[in-house]
């Protein structure tokens, strides 16, 4: 006799016997009633007219009974809010009840209901059980607190169950200290900013006590709670990787996996060159290769995870390549997953046994593994150089098989393989063109173009493949379209005489038949080009190709560290931020890898040493979000800029053929409408915080920016820390961060360029928007070299003021525009007003008299200045140095009074009288000026002048 | 944390449902039916699937999916472990885990859930604890629950949970006191056409059945414990004492428990139990194969080779097989196109070998893929890595138990390529 019976009765009137039954007197029928009840619910049957009738079978003794009746009661109280308060009294008087298992259970079923009322009735029973003697009922008690904040957050937080929460990680049992870190993680989740998890050297320390003894599941949510923490220095971090490392060994691979993530979190603050750093790296690879023994769907978040650890850190698996082999019955999607960290790890050194394995793959069924794994092959060719020639002619073994897909994406590899090695192996062109009419995909058709434009004077019948290809021109897709107008072009410029003809068709075709925007202004473009300048358009549409990364598919730096910190996360599986795709995105905090102490190495990862990682994550530096509207300014760039290497005759060449394209109308058209819109408005604002002064308590950070600002300025004149303008994720790997300094009489923007991309940088070029004072750059922006990966360059560029003057708001905001071989960059940073103060700036007695006078009391602003403990003669050599000059100073009741002037480039006087009452930190500052407006930002310079 | 679980079959119906927090409509399963249908095998399903509002994740065991609903961050792994928890504890309960055994049992599967999982944190996993909490279905026991009225829910406090040994249950008591451990090892190995070894590894659990009266306190040492050099160990095994010591010193669990597993890679030397020659042709243009396989021992340190299985996927375009072996039987499904050859136990001195003809689709071009082939078997008594156990030790209690170690080899993925 089973359960199954439970299943069949779906006669009429069921519901109607339930009843009866539920309220029969004996107690052997009410049971099996509630179970046939339950099995209903189970299927999703519904049953809640049956509540007030098994409600009244709660008050039993029977524990089943109990049991079953609040599983009933969990699914349906919600729809029956009313009916469920009935049962409150019953869950009072069990949360009191002698037995440990019957309060725990009555807490823990009340919090599962999901009614307000109810909630209410729940806190004085709460309370009891968080306090409980026996650790059962307070663990189950603490996650409790997360159900009930999950339903009222701020009943939780006015009863004060949070401070209760945060007691128990103090708890002598180490299962209901991991529960309270559960719950507590769990809330925080939807406080990101609240200080729940108040991380410090104890509590760490009663956590990772609480680790050794608490259940595999309590380990997941301690260690997940230790990777927020960042340790002091290099020793704690040490310690606490001891004492985690032995979780590598345990059976369940989620604490595996956390633990991992401690490790490779905590690992950067090692120092490299310490004995523990190389037994932490041998240690982790065991219990890796050991997730891949496990169930395929465990597999599969592993390998996502290594995938990371590999681009993050490759000696530790470097020996393990074998482990990723593929099994012919593997999941598809392991597969898939292994091949790419195969390729990862490939190397010179086992180049071999991985081209034998991609080999072997390329004959297997599944389309799509195949597919990738021909792939794999030409991306091994590229990455390992001395392996090229093996690849080559293993694609071409494999295009021998004639098997069309396998055929087609060797196709697609082998452009690649071109482009990477030119002039190599173009002995293979033939055997590629013999297979051009099995080529039906638009990827595998684009490239075959490609190749035949690209090689077009080394294929005699390079016009008549072309041509075959131009006679369905229209049922093409773009991107065949595309290559297939770029490759015949080439064709022309290397063999006029024979391919006018073909070259016009082309054209006519792409610009008067088609609809599509792209091919037809590419088109055009081509026309006027060749029309023109045909030695222009030979050096543009020839041009030498920039070389193709290396490796293709790799995570950014910042993005990488990023996911490191999120190791056993779906942030990780899904290898995007988790501020990506988390719902809702509660502005969930960015981690960052802590930076390595102890030694003066330069980190890893540039970025750490960079003041970005001290900035609230929830205030992005700002770039101005539409492009659209400086599109102006990104014409009258200036494009050649005056860099090394071959390029700029090109560039230039291609800028005439724009313009003469565009004649002036374009110019005209967006003329009117440049900056000052709402959009770029919002943007500037929000970054309005980076010129203030940093608060002092962000400790560590502020060494920093002394020590990057320290470097070779001149004493006395203020300047403001770098900050980052443009963050690197905003620009394609660049990264910018800078300020403004005056010196010697000149305006210089100091400016620090950092590549965190893969490609080297060339050719930057700078430009501003017109803004309120005209600044602009006084000399163009040089570079002395290339900026390779991972390399910083500063440059200090003077800038002049007679620029373009348009008024922006803010007053001081700037819009620069950045170009370099990549992209154009746009990004807004504010300058402090004091760079403007002029030298001249020391007005006479009688005129400040008189012009203090003169000028309307509406202009005057009062401001008060707190907490500066200087006194009037150090304010007033301090403010000298900055070009703000004491004029007179006076004793009045015991005030210092200072009345000083100054003046800004574009001669506006600004008149300041400075009341400091000898033993206050606070002063008082009075402004007067002909254009009040500026009085705030030069309160902002006072303020930071004084304060540093 | 875990929001809500269902479990759906194959032909993609839901047959149960469980929500531990609000309840998540089914229509968010349709995601999942979605890649259900797009993947070709069950088995290529992915396990981590998102929708707009919530993430699926999935493992797929004994033909059920098993789907966990989740709406934050939570890590991947700790759902799917979880999920394999909840199926090995089914199937400790009911024996098999199937469609049916879960449908028979539903109240006590309810129960089950509601105990594993409280709001999304995992309660009680251990079967150790969950037996004292909810007393597995017997046939006696259904009977006398009919007559009596009497219930599968233990009436006792889950003491264990609040102990330091959270997995062992108090107050044990056997007459007869016995300790037994498996030392069972799987051999993972890719061999190549030309028969050299690609890729092998050894995958070992030592899985002990332990009903000892009280707390026993027990220490195992083995012979050569350096051959275990990435180990994972059941919670009870103290991790220090292995550190320094390279013993096993443990309170076990009551019953049957994995007490750890090992992997011993293919930097050591593996060695490699059987090997096959294998000759497997197609010809242009014709629409015969040719098709011959011979299996024999390799290093099986003198023990014999049983239960040896051959399966090979063949290509598409072989229509039938006409084959004979020497030893056992073969079939040939000309549906799936699979060849399975149950050899059974191999005698070194007559090798068994399997061979005949291939006929293939007239006209049909020469496959391009050739068969993988898949061995099965097993070697009683020997552990393949050379892992042996010296001695068992127990402390805390007076009695004499029973002591057995048995060794046994297995083929895992044992995979030819030809």
């Amino acid at each position: 006799m089973t359960d199954s019976k439970y299943f069949t009765t779906t006669k009429k009137g069921e519901i109607f016997e339930l009843k009866a039954e539920l309220n029969s007197d004996k107690k052997e029928k009410k049971k099996e009633a509630v179970k046939k009840v339950i099995a209903s619910m189970t299927v999703g049957k519904d049953v809640s007219a049956l509540f007030p009738d098994v409600v009244n079978c709660m008050q039993t003794d029977n524990l089943e009974l109990k049991k079953l009746v609040y599983l009933y009661l969990m699914n349906y109280a919600k729809s029956q809010p009313d009916m469920a308060i009935m049962a409150v009294n019953t869950f009072v008087k069990d949360c009191e009840d002698p037995n440990p298992l019957i309060r725990a259970l009555a807490v823990r079923t009340m919090g599962c209901i999901r009614v307000d009322k109810i909630t209410e009735y729940l806190c004085e029973p709460l309370r009891k059980c968080l306090k409980d003697e026996d650790p059962y009922v307070r663990k189950t008690a603490a996650v409790c607190v997360a159900k009930l904040h999950d339903i009222n957050a701020q009943l939780v937080e006015d009863q004060g169950f949070l401070d209760t929460l945060k007691d128990l990680i103090s708890d002598s049992n180490p299962m209901v200290v991991a529960n309270a870190v559960a719950a507590l993680s769990e809330i925080a989740e939807s406080h990101p900013n609240s200080n729940l998890l108040d991380l410090n050297p104890q509590s760490i320390n009663k956590l990772l006590t609480a680790l050794n003894e608490c259940t595999e599941w309590g380990q997941i949510f301690i260690l997940d709670c230790l990777a927020n923490y960042t340790p002091r220095d290099d020793r704690e971090s040490q310690s606490i990787c001891e004492r985690v490392t032995p979780r590598l060994s345990h059976a369940n691979s989620a604490v595996v996996l956390s633990a991992v993530k401690v490790l490779m979190k905590f690992m950067e603050m090692l120092p490299k060159d310490l004995d523990y750093y190389g037994t932490l790296l041998k240690k982790l690879a065991p219990p890796l290769v050991t997730l891949l023994s496990a169930e395929p769907e465990l597999q599969y978040v592993a390998l996502r995870n290594i995938n990371l650890i590999v681009q993050k850190r490759p000696e530790i698996l470097k020996h393990e390549m074998k482990v990723f082999f593929v099994k012919y019955n593997d999941p598809i999607y392991v597969k898939l997953e292994k091949l790419d960290i195969m390729i990862r790890l490939a190397s010179q050194a086992n180049i071999a046994q991985v081209l034998a394995e991609l080999k072997e793959y390329a004959t297997e069924v599944d389309v799509d593994f195949v597919r990738k794994a021909v792939r794999a092959i030409g991306r091994c060719a590229i990455k390992v150089e001395q392996s090229a020639e093996r690849c080559v002619s293993t694609l071409l073994d494999l295009i021998q098989t004639k098997v069309n897909y396998v055929v087609q994406e060797a196709i697609v590899v082998i452009k690649d393989i071109f482009r990477k090695y030119p002039n190599k192996y173009e002995s293979v062109i033939a055997t590629l063109c013999e297979n051009l009419d099995s080529l039906d995909e638009p990827e595998a058709r684009a490239a075959m173009i490609w190749i035949v434009g690209e090689y077009a004077e080394r294929i005699d019948n390079a016009d008549e493949l072309l041509e075959s290809f131009l006679e369905g021109f229209h049922d093409e897709s773009t991107q065949v379209q595309l290559q297939l107008l770029t490759a015949i072009v080439k064709l022309f410029l290397k063999k006029p005489t024979e391919t006018q003809e073909l070259v016009q068709q082309v054209l006519s075709l792409a610009t008067q038949d088609s609809d599509n925007p792209d091919l037809r202004d590419r088109g055009y473009i081509y026309w006027r080009l060749l029309s023109t300048d045909p030695v222009a358009a030979k050096e543009v549409v020839l041009a030498e190709k920039p070389l193709i990364s290396e490796e293709t598919d790799l995570i950014e730096p910042t993005l990488l560290d990023e996911l490191i910190c999120h190791i056993g996360t779906l942030a990780s599986v899904y290898h995007k931020p988790p501020n990506a795709f988390v719902e809702g995105s509660r502005g969930v905090q960015h981690k960052r890898l802590p930076p390595r102490t102890g030694s003066n190495e330069s980190p890893e990862s540039p970025e750490l040493a960079q003041p970005a990682a001290a900035q609230p994550a929830d205030q992005p530096p700002a770039v101005i979000p539409s492009q659209g509207d400086l599109l102006g300014d990104l014409l009258n760039l200036d494009l050649g800029p005056p860099t090394s290497g071959g390029t700029p005759a090109i560039t230039s060449a291609m800028q005439m053929g724009a313009m003469d394209l565009l004649g002036g109308g374009l110019d005209s058209l967006l003329g009117g409408d440049l900056g000052g819109s709402p959009a770029i408005g919002a943007g500037s604002r929000s970054c309005s915080y980076a010129v203030l002064p940093q608060c002092p308590s962000r400790g560590w950070s502020r060494d920093l920016f002394d020590l990057g600002s320290g470097v070779g300025m001149p004493a006395g004149s203020y300047v403001v820390p770098k900050t980052v303008w443009l963050p690197a994720m905003k620009a394609k790997g660049l990264e910018i961060s800078g300020t403004f300094a005056r010196r010697m009489g000149t305006i210089q923007m100091d400016v620090t360029f950092t590549n965190k991309a893969m490609q080297i940088m060339t050719d930057f070029a700078i430009q501003f928007n017109r803004n309120s004072f005209g600044l602009s750059p006084a000399a163009p922006l040089q570079l002395a070299t290339p900026l390779s990966p991972n390399q910083t360059i500063e440059v200090s560029l003077p800038l002049s003021t007679v620029g373009p003057v348009m008024k922006m708001d803010p007053l001081n905001n700037l819009q620069v525009a950045v170009k370099n071989n990549i992209d154009v960059f746009y990004f807004s940073s504010l300058y402090p007003i004091n760079i403007l103060f002029v030298e001249d700036g020391k007005m006479e007695r009688q005129v400040f008299l008189a012009t203090w006078k003169d000028i309307p009391s509406d202009n005057e602003a009062q401001f008060q200045i707190k907490d500066c403990h200087l006194n009037s003669d150090a304010v007033s050599n301090k403010l000298q140095s900055n070009n703000i000059f004491t004029i007179a100073k006076r004793n009045v009741e015991g005030q210092d009074m200072l009345y000083q002037s100054m003046k800004l480039t574009n001669g506006i006087w600004i008149l300041a009288e400075l009341r400091i009452q000898p033993g206050s930190p606070n002063f008082t500052l009075s402004l007067k000026c002909r254009a009040p407006e500026i009085s705030q930002f030069v309160l902002q310079s006072y303020e930071a002048m004084l304060k540093n | 944390m875990i929001h809500s679980l269902f479990l759906v079959n194959s032909s993609g119906d839901i047959f149960l449902e469980k929500h531990w927090k609000s309840v998540v409509s089914r229509s968010v399963c349709d995601y999942f039916f979605e890649a259900q249908e797009r993947a070709s095998e069950p088995e290529n399903v992915a396990p981590v699937i998102p929708t707009p509002h919530h993430y699926l994740i999935s493992v797929y065991r004994h033909k059920i999916f098993f789907v966990a609903v989740i709406q934050s961050e939570v890590p991947p792994l700790f759902v799917i472990e979880f999920l394999h928890r909840v199926v090995d504890t089914f199937q400790d309960y009911f024996g098999v885990c199937s469609e049916a055994a879960v449908k028979d049992n539903v109240v006590v599967v309810y129960e089950l859930l509601e105990e594993m999982l409280d709001n999304g944190f995992p309660l009680a996993t251990e079967s150790n604890i969950l037996k004292e909490l909810i007393k597995p279905p017997t046939i006696l026991r259904t009977v006398v629950n009919t007559i009596t009225g009497s219930t599968n829910v233990g009436e006792q406090l889950p003491t264990g949970q609040l102990s330091v040994v959270p997995w062992r249950r108090t107050g044990v008591k056997y007459t007869n006191n016995e300790a037994y451990f498996d030392v069972v090892e799987e051999i993972d190995a890719i061999i190549d056409k030309s028969g050299s070894t690609v890729t092998a590894e050894i995958q070992g659990v030592v899985d002990a059945s332990v009903k000892l009266t009280g707390m026993p306190d027990l220490t195992l040492s083995f012979m050569n414990p350096r051959l275990l050099d990435d180990v994972s160990f059941h919670p009870c095994v103290r991790f220090k004492r292995w550190e320094a010591e390279r013993i096993l010193s443990f309170i076990p669990p009551d019953g049957n428990f994995r007490l750890l597993s090992y992997h011993v890679s293919s930097q050591n030397l593996v060695a490699i139990p059987v090997y096959v020659k294998h000759s497997i042709s197609f010809r242009e243009g014709s629409s015969l194969g040719h098709f011959e396989i011979t299996i024999g021992p390799k290093q099986t340190m003198g023990k014999a080779v049983e239960g040896v299985l051959v399966t090979s996927q063949m290509p598409k375009a072989v229509l039938n097989m006409n084959l004979t072996c020497t030893q056992g039987a073969y079939t040939f499904d000309p549906v799936t196109k699979m060849l399975s050859w149950d050899v059974g136990k191999i005698n070194p001195q007559k090798l068994p070998s399997l061979k005949g003809s291939m006929s293939l689709q007239t006209g049909a071009s020469k496959p391009d893929e050739n068969p993988t082939i898949n061995i099965q078997c097993k070697i009683q008594q020997l552990a393949l890595s050379g892992l042996k156990v010296n001695r068992l030790d127990m402390y805390g209690e007076k009695y004499k138990p029973f002591k057995g170690i048995k060794y046994m080899t297995k083929a895992g993925k044992f995979q030819v390529r030809t």
